[in-house]
């Protein structure tokens, strides 16, 4: 039987390379990101079957939070296991690497991308594999592992559903926890009727069937299964894995060799903490009290144990997280534990859509990691796309500090590469503002002049009221108006509603 | 250098600058979401393990056997799994021969477990043993795929469990006692069989269950099952078995 070909892709659409690196300077990550998020505020029914999808993530996740008897402590305590095993990094992956060796696995180190794709061909290559299955794995769209095995003559097929359904349709995640949440029943309906030639359908159920009668062979067929991991327990040697489907499950259960993926940031020391981070991680993510499966691997099959792959490997892979590491202002970043809670109630996310961030790791936690995993110059436009608003840096079950290191990432830019422009007028507005004649007399011509500056449309200016009115200029200024306020009025009952006394 | 030695390398070159200290709330006061840093402990110590910390504040796993078996029963039901408690042995046969009868099961797939044996004892259809004296034997990384194909053949898989987690529902299993890797979740149907003293009130209580029976060399595999496999992809609307099975029957025995 010949090998089975990766479900065949239709070509590339226009946000079909997620990272770009190549052919992409710093100008054209920035000029694209403009013009993708452009093109998608513009399309209003998709925003809004976006905002519905989220608000019921948003509804569920609120009953589940609900059952803990204070989330915000659990919290503090989630964020403490994973700043204990960050801040004891070196550690922690010795005792890790040491203890999964003595279950009969086999760790392997990754520098960085290219270095973590060598390793996995190497084992694919040396099991002789016809056939590979994968379930879903962030980290391996970080290093484009699908292209580098095709490239080889692989067929890889991605198990979890909404990765298939990507993969058919030759696009990256859109969200990295719900990977096509923006494609609607139709189009899914069209594109299995098209490469599985199934019969059209309108039901999600009848569709999340006929996935699964069609991974049921692949399954069994595969030799080898590739993961990701959620979490390394230092303690045990063990991997955990968190899934819904049951497909990392069969993937780490048939194949006879199971190889999984993990950034060297997913230590924790012990399998305790994950009694705490594994319902965390679950509520924030889904709105679960846990996730349907919560799997921990300590290496390939033990005697006596009646199936399971006969040989397990794990890849470590740094690829600039030892960089983040390095700032202790952001270290905590490395907390991450990708429930993607961030992107779920960020007002950015909501209106820019996952594709426009051209990156593996979208929304805010994605804009802080990014410029760091890529190199600060080509990504800090990302720490722009943010109202700063915090309702990230809330949701994070494990504190990190979202909000705050965007606006960090904006200072570095800033000192790295100084905006002469934004300088002298900073500079200006500092010696105005101390001078309270200058101040007075400006802010009247400012306010006379208002209407003109509108219709001069100068280029600093365009870019801003393009999409923003600028609001009517007060007759008279704060000051003008201060001095000739009514006198305090201090026995009169006010009426309940203000705003009419000015 | 080799790649590890490398790796270490910049992680320990990194830690060397310290960071802050652990994330807390910087008070009632401060409002949600507000945090500052505490002072870093020293090195390789924490103020308060983690889940010291939160055991307070996770969801409530039940302080007496009938708060949990309450709280059990809720969940499994919440999760769309089907809970069945019977008296004995012979109801629990009962039920689950109704159940493959009403189901016309042709083959169930079981792993050896003292609770399951005597209750599979006369089902009204064929059965497989996963593990089975010639599976154990078998290499199957150079055998054929016959015994996946005879598992991926069945209508059920029965297995027993290694404890039952009151505060999610959840069942533990394992890959050396309860059905190896594939039988939880590759036929189409799971029934679990368990007894009320495996009931357990939080995640924290299973891992104490399992390093008290285990030692601390785990089997290779440990799964919490936490209702019938699912997923939200299609435009997040909740599908029942998405690849692991459609239905989960917990039936507990006394």
């Amino acid at each position: 039987m010949p090998p089975h070909p990766s479900p065949t892709a239709t070509p590339p659409g226009p946000h079909a390379d997620p990272s770009g690196d190549a052919e992409r300077g710093s100008h054209g990550a920035k000029k694209r990101f403009l013009h993708d998020a452009r093109e998608y505020v513009r399309d209003t029914d998709h925003r809004a079957f976006l905002r519905r999808a989220l608000a019921g993530y948003c509804a569920t996740r609120d009953g589940q939070k609900a059952r803990y008897r204070d989330w915000e402590h659990a919290r503090d305590a989630a964020s403490l296991a994973k700043w204990n095993a960050v801040n004891r990094l070196d550690e922690m992956l010795v005792r890790f690497a040491d203890a999964f060796e003595a279950g009969g696995g086999k760790v392997h180190w990754a520098r960085d991308a290219a270095e973590a794709r060598e390793i996995i061909l190497g084992i694919v290559r040396a099991a002789g594999a016809k056939a590979i299955i994968k379930s879903k794995c962030m980290t391996t769209e970080e290093i484009h592992l699908n292209a580098a095995l095709e490239a080889e003559g692989y067929g890889v097929v991605e198990s979890d559903l909404g990765e298939f359904i990507q993969q058919l349709r030759g696009e990256p995640p859109f969200h990295f926890v719900f990977p096509c949440m923006h494609v609607r029943r139709g189009e899914i309906s069209k594109l299995f009727e098209e490469h599985l030639g199934s019969a059209p359908t309108e039901s999600p159920e009848e569709l999340t069937m006929i996935a699964r009668r069609y991974m049921r062979r692949l399954y069994v067929e595969a030799d080898v299964g590739i993961t990701g991991a959620n979490f390394l327990v230092a303690e045990t040697g063990q991997i955990s894995i968190t899934e819904n489907e049951g497909n990392a499950r069969l993937t780490a259960a048939l194949p006879r060799v199971h190889v999984a993926l993990a950034g060297i940031e997913k230590c924790v020391e012990r399998l305790d903490d994950l009694a705490v981070l594994l319902p965390m991680l679950a509520t924030a993510g889904t709105g679960q009290p846990l996730t349907c499966y919560n799997t921990l691997y300590g290496g390939p099959r033990a005697p006596g144990e009646c199936d399971g792959p006969r040989e397990m490997h794990i890849v470590l892979l740094d690829n600039g997280r030892a960089a983040i590491l390095a700032d202790p202002e952001q270290r905590d970043s490395l907390q991450c534990i990708r429930c993607g809670a961030c992107l779920n109630v960020c007002p950015i996310f909501k209106n820019v859509g996952g594709f426009t961030y051209g990156t593996t790791y979208q929304g805010p936690i994605g804009s802080v990691i990014t410029p760091h995993l890529r190199g600060l110059g080509d990504w800090n436009h990302l720490s722009q796309a943010s109202s700063l608003c915090g309702a990230c840096t809330d949701a994070c079950p494990v504190r990190i500090d979202i909000h705050h290191h965007l606006l960090h990432n904006r200072r570095n830019a800033v000192r790295a590469a100084p905006n002469r422009l934004e300088r002298m007028g900073h500079r200006m507005f500092a010696a105005v503002a101390a001078r309270p004649r200058l101040f007075a007399t400006g802010g009247t011509l400012f306010r006379r002049s208002l209407w003109f500056l509108k219709k001069l449309r100068l280029p600093l200016l365009r870019d801003w009221i393009a999409s923003r009115d600028l609001p009517q200029a007060p007759a008279r200024s704060f000051r003008d108006q201060w001095r000739h306020r009514a006198p305090p009025a201090v026995a009169r009952s006010r009426p309940a509603t203000t705003g009419s006394d000015r | 250098m080799n790649a590890r030695e490398a790796i270490l390398a910049r992680v320990r070159e990194a830690l060397t600058v310290p960071g802050p200290g652990p994330h807390q709330r910087a008070g009632e006061m401060a409002g949600h979401g507000a945090t500052t840093h505490t002072a870093p402990p020293p090195r390789g110590s924490l103020p308060v393990l983690a889940l010291e910390a939160a055991r307070p504040w996770l969801p409530d796993g039940g302080a007496t056997p009938e708060d949990r078996l309450a709280l059990l029963a809720d969940n499994l039901g919440k999760l769309k799994a089907v809970f069945h408690r019977v008296p004995t042995i012979h109801a629990a046969q009962d039920l689950l021969f109704s159940i493959a009868r009403e189901r016309d099961w042709k083959r169930v797939a079981w792993h050896a477990h003292p609770l399951v044996e005597p209750i599979l004892a006369g089902i009204p259809c064929a059965t497989h043993r996963v593990d089975s004296a010639a599976a154990l034997a078998a290499d199957l990384a150079t055998d054929s795929t016959t015994p996946k194909d005879a598992l991926e053949a069945c209508d059920a898989g029965i297995t027993g469990c290694d404890a039952l987690v009151a505060q999610t529902g959840s069942i533990l299993v394992s890959s050396a006692t309860c059905g190896g890797r594939a039988l939880s979740v590759l036929p189409p149907v799971h029934v679990v069989v368990a007894t009320p003293e495996q009931i357990v009130a939080t995640l924290a209580d299973a891992f104490d269950a399992l390093r008290e029976r285990h030692g601390s060399s785990f089997p290779s595999m440990l799964s919490f099952i936490t209702g019938p496999s699912r997923t939200g992809d299609i435009e997040r609307i909740l599908v029942l078995g998405a690849h692991g099975p459609k239905e989960l029957f917990v039936i507990l025995v006394g």
